[in-house]
């Protein structure tokens, strides 16, 4: 009953060359070796990646949703950052 | 402002759920939404984990190598699903020892069909494709169930699952092709298998007791009704595929409902198998607790191991 020990890993799966890791879910384990283990064991039994990320949930800093207005302004005054902001000539019709 | 807080908070989740947005974990959410969630998922996640016991009785007696590979694949995928929804149920704040514990001394439920025993290799065939099936009808419905982490542990488990029903069915199959015995094995799993998996889709939906604020959280997207009817208009053609016997004789076509009719189950039996009258409920808690107990040694260790380590790193860290 010593669960609580253990601290909780966020799992990553990159699941092919050229592509991002995408978190999958989380697991419990001692360390990250072990965390590492478990990963494969739980969330790659079909080839689903050929790299694992594993990350101790604390050491993550996440920003809040609520603070979105406030932490990440939104940019909405600033139009010219977006390309349809621009008018191009009628005789260009792709650029 | 003490009192408009929190009519506010309930104001934007309620918001939330009607523009189907997902809740997640931080989000503000009412304690009765919350609890909710809790039991239903905890209750899956204790169904995958006791799931396995019936099944892994078959292990060292199955008639085949091939045979036996394919059945410990799926009872391993039934321990990573457990492990996706006991993660997911721990980001609503309660921990994995509670979990457990609340599982081992009854306080949490877990589907009754694991209290039932796979008496012979035919139910080994009968529970994947109709228990794993009756659960793969309910696990697409709540591919879109509100809570966050939930809906991603069932996309997971649903992309996992369909080898399961097919791997019973293919043993159904082969037995229902064979020598007359085999037959009529299969025949007789199929018959005692058949009610306890309609009973996996709960009460009706007029004696359900979460049912109506659950599908208005919309953490159930179906109802039990529905979603047991939709289990047995696909399986009732797989049956006659079989050849086998309907395992209820007042199953029939109704062209005007468009859907098969049938029996009414014995709800007597669903309440005392869910209340601990099962015929394996004992032995199924009693397993589970000597497997945890037994593993604690191994905990011990990594937990010792761990702490070694530390030691090691500070005092490397001091030099």
């Amino acid at each position: 009953m010593n669960q609580e020990y253990l601290s909780t890993y966020e799992v990553f799966v990159r699941s092919a060359r050229g592509l991002d890791h995408k978190h999958v879910g989380s697991l419990h384990a001692e360390n990250s070796q072990q965390a590492l283990m478990y990963a494969r064991d739980v969330y790659t039994r079909r080839s689903e990646g050929v790299s694992i990320w594993v990350v101790e949930a604390i050491n993550i800093t996440a920003s809040q949703e609520e603070d979105v207005e406030s932490f990440i302004e939104p940019m909405d005054e600033k139009k010219y950052r977006h390309a349809s902001h621009y008018q191009l000539p009628d005789k260009i019709d792709n650029m | 402002m003490q009192t408009v807080e929190p009519l506010l908070q309930e104001a934007e989740f309620d918001q939330k759920i009607l523009d189907e947005q997902k809740i997640e974990p931080r989000d503000w959410m009412p304690e009765a939404y919350r609890k909710n969630l809790i039991r239903q998922m905890s209750q899956h996640a204790h169904s995958e984990v006791i799931g396995m016991q019936p099944e892994g009785n078959w292990i060292t007696r199955a008639p085949t190598l091939r045979r036996k590979a394919v059945l410990l694949a799926k009872i391993q995928d039934e321990a990573g699903h457990g492990l996706y929804l006991y993660s997911a149920t721990e980001t609503l704040g309660c921990t994995r020892s509670e979990l457990i514990e609340a599982l081992q001394t009854g306080k949490a439920k877990y589907a009754s069909i694991f209290n039932y025993p796979a008496l012979t290799w035919a139910d080994v065939g009968a529970t994947g494709w109709l228990v794993d099936g009756a659960a793969i009808v309910n696990q697409i419905a709540l591919q879109r169930t509100s809570y966050g982490p939930y809906a991603r542990a069932m996309v997971r488990i649903c992309k996992e699952e369909s080898f399961h029903q097919r791997q019973g069915y293919e043993i159904m199959f082969a037995l229902a092709k064979g020598s007359p015995q085999q037959k009529q094995m299969a025949q007789d799993a199929m018959n005692r298998i058949w009610w306890p998996s309609l009973m996996m889709f709960g009460p009706h939906d007029a004696d359900s007791a979460h049912s109506s604020q659950s599908m208005k959280w919309k953490i159930k997207r179906q109802s039990n009704d529905f979603l047991r009817q939709k289990f047995i208009d696909q399986t009732i053609p797989q049956i006659k595929v079989l050849g086998l016997d309907m395992p209820d004789p007042e199953i029939r076509w109704n062209k005007k409902r468009g859907h098969y009719d049938h029996g009414e189950i014995n709800w007597d039996e669903f309440y005392q198998v869910i209340n601990g009258q099962g015929p394996c409920n004992h032995q199924r808690i009693k397993h589970h607790k000597r497997a945890h107990d037994e593993g604690e040694w191994v905990r011990e260790a990594v937990r010792n191991y761990r702490e070694k380590q530390n030691r090691r790193e500070n005092s490397t860290m001091k030099k």
